[in-house]
């Protein structure tokens, strides 16, 4: 049988890969990526510890709604993207200077 | 222990992110980014949580995923091909950060003690979702359709927005 120590394992590999990827990629893209990868990160471990430690369905219940705001997210960083690529003919976020506060 | 099954799943999920990093051309990182995201839901059905999973596969791997194919494609190829490489020295601090990370959890997890935890205590919880979702949480739920449609209305301002010049 899995424990939940196998899953909150496989959450952690998955947050130091979207970790690794935050810090050294420059394209907006891959950044985006790295976020996904983050937030899938910690919704496997909210519903690992949900399913494990709990006996009704909260886990879940917040899953779906971090889901949902995840999509949001995709489309908004995702129509950026487009239009950042559309003024500046490039997606590597060093270059994107007049996007800086 | 883990079963064959998890194992399996869990190489999908860790190597369909690496490859959404480290691939070449970024259409390939984006279909194995599809991949980590299909074996999350697959992870949620040994869960025992099967609406999740199927919500996961239905919003990530149906519509996000495709989303940003998409983007990918939209933008020209020649502009992803030349994707500066980082210099080596972010690089290593990069893997040595995910190691630490990777580590740190791996060493909390282990010492805990639900760690040898292994029976699911839930059922999949359709009812239990839905009540929680339709009672305590409808607030959260308009508050969260809200922010989808800003959202939208967002995405859409900004890509229809006339081409202007910008000094760069």
């Amino acid at each position: 049988m899995n424990s939940l120590s196998d899953f909150v394992l496989v959450s952690a590999m998955l947050f130091g890969i979207g970790i690794y990827g935050l810090v050294t990629k420059k394209n907006a893209l891959r950044l985006l990526f790295a976020v996904e990868i983050i937030i899938n990160a910690a919704n496997i471990n909210f519903v690992a510890f949900s399913q494990f430690l709990q006996t009704n369905a909260l886990g879940q219940t917040f899953v779906l709604f971090s889901i949902a705001l995840a999509a949001a997210e995709t489309a908004v960083i995702l129509s950026i993207v487009v239009v950042a690529y559309r003024l500046h003919k490039d997606v590597d976020v060093s270059e994107l200077k007049s996007l800086r506060g | 222990m883990a079963d064959a099954i998890f194992l399996a799943m869990m190489v999908v999920t860790v190597g369909g992110a690496i490859v959404a990093l480290e691939a070449e051309e970024i259409v390939y990182g984006a279909i194995g980014l599809a991949v980590s995201l299909f074996g999350v839901a697959a992870l949620f059905f040994l869960l025992n949580a099967p609406y999740v999973g199927v919500f996961q596969i239905t919003v990530y791997v149906g519509a996000v995923a495709v989303l940003i194919l998409f983007t990918v494609m939209l933008v020209k190829e020649e502009k992803w091909k030349k994707e500066v490489a980082s210099r080596s020295a972010t690089k290593l601090l990069g893997i040595l950060l995910g190691i630490v990370v990777v580590f740190a959890f791996a060493l909390a997890v282990i010492g805990s003690n639900f760690s040898g935890e292994t029976t699911l205590n839930n059922p999949s919880g359709f009812l239990q979702i839905g009540q929680l979702i339709s009672t305590s949480y409808a607030p959260v739920l308009l508050v969260l359709a809200l922010v989808l449609a800003a959202s939208v209305v967002g995405a859409l301002t900004l890509s229809s927005q006339e081409k202007q010049e910008v000094g760069n």
